[in-house]
């Protein structure tokens, strides 16, 4: 390993620009010329507008123009569109509803844009929209699933009881028969709880269009411009690709929120072109709150059969799942595709079957929010094997011994569709109940105990699906896009290398990892690669950053075209050096022909390339700069052990996590430090989502926990300092064995932070608790058990 | 949102009442109060501006009055709405009563916000409509105690009226003492109490809206 090369915890060369307020977001761009957007959003979770009227606010100082819904339907835009279509059970389509990026005449939930003013600023803009006279006929509010799917106000009228599906997957019958022969049988029901994302960076756009070309470029805030450029070019606003260009450039975090086409991008493309002037719209801290895609919001029903020695026999599932107002891009493949098919999680467990029930509600759209699907089936697997294990008597270590899949069993088939290729799951949890120093829980808990505390332990083995996704499987389960990547690698004369890829970093360290692969391979020095992302004009296609894909499959692009530079170097140097190219080597950077002392260094054979003087004319094209598409054969399982440890006051209700250790196998780790970085991030996220984070809407729709004073996100002193191990087993279908490590801590950690609850509360008599577990819940559980 | 309020002013309960129906007290009382239009014996409507930092909103509050229980009390429903900032929407029950020369208001308020006004003020909004509360009726509190020293000899309605009009400038929509002349007649609460507390809301809207 070299300094620089795989295996290295190389500093992420990104963090001195982000760091020095050196980085280019969006909302630093400023384009010659350019106005500002403000949109007037509604603050009714459900009505129609009966009059709406912009005559004053046109007159207001600065104004350039004010578009509504009707002007962007008479000019021909269309919805916004959803990337994925869940069949019903009876195979026919979901409920897709038009989602016009500007209302026209009914708005669904509060937020909902009603109006874009466009102004010289910011100010004015907002100013105007104060004077846009809005009339609206208030409509019964839904925002309960239960409510909305009997008889509930209706959100769509295209839409029968709100429901977007009804889907199902595994063998009903089967699962049944499987229940008739149980031992035992556990059961929970499990809300998973709604989160709002919050991205440091907010959302922003600039639409620009170029009179002289009929241009179009729109800069913003995306995790994958690519699919942006599909998506708003051919369904919205019919613009094709050529004369549009999507630039993101630095990306302050996304965790999901900026993967979907949203209404503003498409009302600044179009806009610019109206009024001839670039428009630029940021968004304010409250508006992400009630625009940017929420995460999550299941209500499910579980059962776990068991036989008499404690070994799952099947396990039953019936979700709800809230879609919002709105179908999001990918929204109708979270709780199905990217939840149900995780049912059978780590275990042998034969027979799965889940009911999922898409639901429409008057709140902000739901969509994929780190992890995507995978939280919620771990969180309900990991919660009902603790309820089984309490209710069996069986250890929580014991019962999910009993239960892993053996590691000579890969691949594994499971009962819902996906096949494992490797894990070892029982060294992984053995590696955590070392790393979390559980021999000495019971002493430390009785410790505890003298104070007053009550300590517990929680445990989680996870596992999840990512490196997304074989395009051919997901486009037979709905997909409307392919979920490959490409890349390409161009060499210079001198042999430094500028990497395009359509893999999109916002906070991932991509530029450190991607330069390591490419030093590690080539054998240059880091500083020698530049890593260019995140814009249509430069790189060639690009499916984005989202389901811990970017080094599995975005990086195996990488790698592909990197051996294909190798390849090509290697006939150019047998050329020059005038060897059989069986005989030349390429190590360290040099390419040898064996048995001799001949060697030329890479950058003699880039040079070669462009001046080619001696060159294999006959055989070969000049230049060195390789394109691959990468399309992986499967997903990757990361997986792993997540064991936390907490102290509650019984007195107050506060949980403190006092030790959280987590083992994940995300295959093989190229940069070790920015793993660990991946897992602390995610695990702070999971543990904000245990005890503080809750999303929540009044009885009329409005959104109660719309600020950091109502929304609790969590912060260091809320946190204590994680151990972050590894255990690889290697992918057997990418090159590199990586399986990506995004998502793992976000998914992993819920259950054993409130399993961890559970623990210390059980012999009170508190067999659940709901997330967040926040101080007045906990304390309450305490007293009701008392 | 749930407030009740009790306050005591010191001047009599027909002093309250005169200046309860002088829309030039209210608007003194109101910061940013552009006009208070009496569109019926039971529906008023308020305008209020208010400009805080780089954000200027401009808030419509409409009131109207039923089950009136003369002299004691009634129910009163309204809505201010603040554009970007949302609305308010809500009832109270509003009553005074006499102790000695001096008047006891009280007030039982509870309303819906929705909008930001929802979505950033909810937790706050409870101390900050009583903040707010407090503010107008001591300062309505101050001027019709002021105007009751002043007018002790002779609490008539004319000097009343004289003093407040002295006191700011006649507002162009303010009704002439001539328009209202059965207001003074009526027992009980005159529907102004309720536009003022419909302006206390409204001024929470835009509390919220400048967060």
């Amino acid at each position: 390993m070299t300094a620089t090369g795989i295996g290295a915890s190389v500093k992420r060369v990104e963090d001195f620009r982000f760091l020095t307020g050196q980085g280019n977001y969006t909302d630093d761009i400023n384009r010659p010329n350019q106005t500002y957007a403000w949109i007037l959003r509604s603050p009714h979770a459900h009505a129609k507008i009966t009059s709406l009227d912009v005559s004053a606010a046109e007159n207001a100082p600065g104004v350039v123009a004010i578009f509504t819904g009707k002007d962007m339907e008479a000019d021909g835009v269309g919805s916004l569109p959803c990337g994925w279509q869940v069949n019903n059970k009876d195979d026919s389509p979901m409920a897709e509803p038009a989602h016009p990026p500007l209302v026209i005449d009914r708005v669904r939930h509060v937020g909902d844009q009603v109006a874009a003013v466009i102004a010289e600023t910011k100010d004015q803009a907002r100013q105007a929209a104060e004077m846009i006279a809005v009339e609206y006929e208030v409509l019964p509010v839904v925002t309960n699933m239960a409510t909305a799917i009997q008889g509930g106000p209706q959100v769509h009228d295209d839409a029968p009881n709100n429901l977007c599906y009804d889907w199902h997957i595994g063998d009903k019958d089967a699962t049944a028969a499987a229940f008739a022969k149980a031992a035992h049988v556990a059961s929970i029901d499990i809300v998973n709880n709604r989160l709002i994302p919050n991205a440091m960076e907010p959302r922003a756009a600039i639409g620009d269009y170029d009179t002289a070309t009929g241009d179009h470029t729109l800069f913003t805030t995306s995790q994958n411009p690519h699919v942006i450029r599909l998506l708003m070019g051919a369904f919205v606003l019919n613009i094709p690709e050529h004369k549009l260009r999507v630039v993101a450039p630095d990306v302050g975090g996304g965790f999901g929120s900026k993967i979907y086409h949203y209404a503003e991008e498409a009302i600044v493309t179009w806009a610019a072109k109206k009024i001839r002037r670039p428009i630029k719209w940021t968004a304010e801290r409250s508006e992400s709150f009630i625009t940017d895609c929420h995460g999550r919001d299941h209500v499910t029903k579980a059962e776990l059969a068991l036989d008499k020695d404690g070994k799952f026999l099947a396990l039953r599932v019936d979700t709800l799942a809230n879609m919002g107002a709105y179908l999001s891009t990918f929204a109708p493949c979270v709780p199905t595709y990217l939840y149900a098919t995780l049912l059978a999680g780590v275990y042998t467990t034969p027979q799965v079957y889940c009911e999922v029930k898409a639901v429409f509600t008057n709140t902000v759209p739901v969509d994929a929010y780190r992890g995507a699907g995978r939280p919620e089936a771990s969180f309900l697997l990991e919660r009902i094997v603790d309820r089984a294990a309490r209710e069996t008597g069986l250890s929580q270590v014991e019962i999910r011994q009993r239960n892993f899949i053996p590691n000579d069993a890969f691949p594994y088939q499971t009962p819902v569709a996906l096949e494992y290729d490797s894990g070892d799951y029982g060294s992984t949890l053995d590696q955590a109940l070392t790393a979390a120093e559980v021999d000495g829980f019971e002493a430390r808990k009785a410790d505890a105990a003298k104070q007053g505390k009550r300590r517990g332990i929680g445990y989680s083995t996870y596992i999840e699906a990512c490196g997304i996704a074989p395009s051919a499987v997901v486009g037979s389960l709905g997909a409307r896009a392919g979920l490959f990547e490409s890349a390409e690698v161009r060499v210079h004369p001198t042999g430094s290398v500028t990497v395009f890829t359509g893999s999109h970093s916002h906070g991932q360290g991509h530029e450190t990892t991607f330069s390591q692969l490419i030093s590690d391979t080539l054998g240059i020095p880091m500083e020698n690669v530049e890593i260019v992302h995140g814009d249509t004009g430069k790189v060639a296609f690009g499916m984005g950053t989202y389901g811990s894909r970017s080094l599995a499959v975005g990086g195996e692009a990488i790698m592909r075209a990197t051996n294909r530079i190798i390849d090509k170097a290697t006939k150019i140097a047998a050329h020059i050096m005038e060897a059989p190219e069986a005989d030349i080597e390429f190590k360290d950077g040099k390419f040898t022909v064996s048995g001799t002392d001949k060697e030329m260094a890479f950058a003699e054979i880039s040079l070669a390339a462009y001046v080619p003087h001696n060159f294999p004319h006959e055989t070969l094209e000049p230049g060195l700069d390789e394109t691959a598409f990468y399309d992986p054969a499967n997903f990757t399982y990361p997986g792993g052990c997540h064991i936390c440890e907490v102290e509650i006051d019984p007195e107050t209700g506060v949980v403190d996590v006092i030790n959280f250790s987590a083992v994940d196998d995300v295959g093989r780790v190229i940069n070790p430090m920015i793993v660990e970085g991946q897992v602390h991030g995610g695990v702070a996220q999971g543990i904000g989502q245990a005890l503080l984070e809750g999303c929540r809407y009044d009885e009329n729709g409005q959104l109660i926990t719309g600020s950091y004073m109502d929304y609790t996100m969590p912060r260091a002193g809320d946190l204590p300092s994680f151990k972050v191990g590894t255990h690889a087993t290697l992918c057997t279908h990418n090159s590199l064995g990586v399986k990506g490590c995004g998502e793992v801590g976000a998914i992993g950690s819920p259950p054993a932070v409130i399993n961890a609850i559970v623990d210390a509360l059980w012999d009170l008599g508190v067999k659940d608790m709901s997330m967040p577990a926040t101080p007045e819940k906990v304390w309450q559980a305490i007293q009701n058990a008392q | 949102m749930e407030m009740t309020g009790e306050y005591r002013i010191p001047a009599s309960i027909d002093a309250v009442w005169q200046a309860l129906n002088d829309p030039d007290v209210l608007k003194q009382c109101i910061p940013g109060c552009d006009e208070i239009e009496k569109s019926s014996d039971t529906e008023f409507s308020a305008k209020v501006t208010a400009k805080v930092g780089p954000v200027k909103a401009k808030f419509s509050g409409a009131v109207t009055l039923s089950d009136i229980d003369p002299p004691n009390g009634y129910t009163i429903s309204g809505e201010g709405t603040g554009g970007a900032a949302g609305f308010a929407k809500g009832g109270a029950k509003v009553a005074l009563a006499e102790d000695g020369n001096e008047t006891i208001l009280t007030y039982d308020v509870n309303a819906t916000v929705g909008g930001k006004l929802a979505q950033i003020g909810s937790r706050l909004i409870d101390s900050t409509s009583k903040k707010m509360a407090n503010e107008f009726f001591g300062k309505f509190a101050e001027i019709v105690g002021e105007q009751s020293a002043n007018d002790a000899p002779a609490p008539a309605e004319e000097p009343v009226v004289e003093a407040a009009a002295n006191a700011i400038p006649a507002a162009p929509n303010a009704p002439a003492p001539a328009d209202r002349p059965d207001m003074g007649d009526k027992k009980g609460l005159p529907p102004m109490v309720w536009v003022g507390g419909v302006i206390v809301l409204v001024l929470i809207a835009l509390w919220a809206f400048q967060q």
